[in-house]
């Protein structure tokens, strides 16, 4: 069954989705969407680096990731405002990254596949590795749930419930780094974003608690993997953006919905 | 023995000196509030005290495993975030649907448990917050200025629940108010805090000042007469050498 490219290229999608989803809405509702975006685009600089020392692009993208989330974190209320540092780190290190590729010779290397993903390229390994990145990000954030929304809705309350916010949001840092990571091949450093926060945005208006929220992004997601190959396949057009589009779609059909919905009762 | 024993301590911003060398205590079942004026660092004490801040020196002794309540001054849910009443009441704490009930119930807010927090109007959202509050049962309840954005009948109504509550869980309360009439009926001791303890007694001393009682009702904020008024008079525990230095 896993000889056929296709099916791989959808297993590989779903596994990210379901990583994605209860992450995408932790970022939502903290309105980290740009923390997200840079952390993705500072991994091009992971992959330009593991090609040099060949190494694996996961552990190469996986390790500037985090460094990148880390110092972020670490530099923010120290003098720059979130957005700044975001603006700085995330470009310079896309820039840095895209230069680095350039004076990489001797291997032909399609850029195209880490900015935008090579889905349809996803080998039994990758898939290993995705399903793992995945299973741990869903793991880590079943484990820490309750903190993370506690966190998320006051620091106050968590230090009062004895547990250290700033714990949370390293957690939450190093889901995002392992998300990001296993995400590039599916999607490219440019879209991973877009799967992180469309899903969560479209499941909004249909839930009535963080946990449905969760829940329901994580299908729309899966149904956007499932959809988005489908017409990539049948129109030719690139897969990774192909489910994005079919995420949006989703986000403006139930946004809508939900307006309608909302005027009427 | 005290729930929370606060010495010597001293809060730092960067260069910027907060509290200093402050000095109280917390026994079970006490009302105590902390009124001063703005940036006085009556929010940086409650932090402290929850561990939120980290003292610069001097340290704070929590009673071993004191089950604190926190009723945070202002509560921002993103509306982004969808979640109701009941589970709200869940957040920190297993507890069951009856003592969700009793919760609300307690808190004065019986029928909110299906609603979403967004839907809710402030004084609500305030009982909500106070009844998620008491739901584990905390010897010592937290309340940050938790009436803010009310309008006068309505903080008048919080506190009156607030009393009743400690007379049915016999809890402490350590609150940071505006609000003076507050203070005058329902506190066992007010505690007058500007950088540091300018002051601390019971409310009876401080309403046998001829300034408060100028002040009272007329509105100007009660914590601004509550300062001035310790100029000329002499309570136990005052200290004035910094208001010089200042």
């Amino acid at each position: 069954m896993l000889d056929d490219f296709m099916t791989r290229a959808t297993l590989a999608g779903i596994g990210v989705a379901f990583a994605a989803a209860p992450l995408g809405c932790l970022v939502v509702w903290r309105r980290m969407a740009d923390f997200g975006d840079a952390t993705a685009h500072a991994a091009i600089l992971g992959v330009a680096l593991s090609l040099a020392f060949q190494i694996s692009i996961f552990t190469g993208a996986l390790v500037v990731a985090l460094i990148m989330a880390l110092t972020v974190t670490f530099l923010t209320g120290r003098g720059y405002a979130m957005d700044t540092l975001l603006g700085v780190m995330a470009h310079s290190a896309l820039a840095f990254g895209l230069v680095a590729v350039s004076f990489l010779s001797g291997v032909r290397i399609d850029l195209m596949a880490y900015l935008f993903g090579d889905i349809l390229a996803v080998s039994r390994t990758d898939l290993i590795v995705i399903w793992g990145g995945a299973a741990l990000v869903v793991a880590l954030i079943t484990w820490r749930w309750s903190q993370l929304l506690t966190a998320t809705l006051n620091e106050e309350l968590a230090y009062a419930s004895g547990f250290d916010p700033k714990r949370e949001q390293l957690i939450l840092t190093l889901a995002l780094a392992v998300t990001v990571a296993v995400a590039i091949k599916v999607v490219g450093v440019l879209l991973i974003a877009a799967m992180l926060i469309i899903p969560a945005a479209a499941a909004r208006s249909l839930a009535r608690s963080p946990e449905s929220m969760a829940l329901i992004a994580a299908a729309i997601g899966a149904f956007s993997a499932i959809a988005g190959l489908r017409s990539a396949y049948m129109f030719d057009t690139p897969a990774g953006p192909s489910i994005v589009c079919v995420a949006a779609i989703l986000f403006a059909f139930f946004s809508l919905a939900g307006w309608n919905a909302n005027r009427t009762s | 023995m005290p729930l929370v024993s606060v010495e010597g301590l001293s809060v730092r911003y960067g260069a910027n000196t907060v509290l200093h060398h402050v000095d109280m205590t917390i026994e079970p079942g006490e009302i105590v509030t902390i009124v001063g004026p703005n940036g006085s660092g009556k929010t940086s004490l409650l932090r402290a005290i929850i561990g939120a801040t980290q003292p610069a020196a001097g340290q704070i002794s929590r009673q071993q495993g004191l089950k604190i309540g926190y009723v945070p001054q202002k509560l921002h849910i993103d509306p982004t975030l969808p979640i109701t009443v009941g589970r709200f009441m869940r957040l920190t704490d297993r507890v069951s649907h009856r003592q969700c009930m009793d919760a609300l119930e307690s808190a004065g807010v019986p029928d909110l448990l299906k609603r979403q927090m967004s839907q809710l109007s402030g004084g609500q959202f305030q009982r909500v917050l106070l009844a998620r509050a008491l739901i584990n049962r905390p010897a010592l309840l937290l309340l940050d200025e938790a009436t803010q954005g009310l309008d006068q009948p309505g903080s008048a109504a919080f506190y009156r629940q607030i009393e009743a509550v400690r007379h049915e869980a016999g809890c402490a309360i350590l609150m940071i108010s505006h609000e003076l009439h507050v203070v005058m009926s329902a506190s066992d001791r007010v505690i007058c805090l500007n950088g540091h303890v300018c002051c601390e007694g019971s409310p009876a001393v401080v309403a046998s000042a001829p300034e408060y009682r100028a002040l009272f009702g007329t509105g100007t904020g009660g914590a601004l007469a509550l300062y001035r008024h310790d100029h000329d008079h002499d309570h136990d525990h005052c200290d004035h050498s910094q208001d010089a230095a200042e």
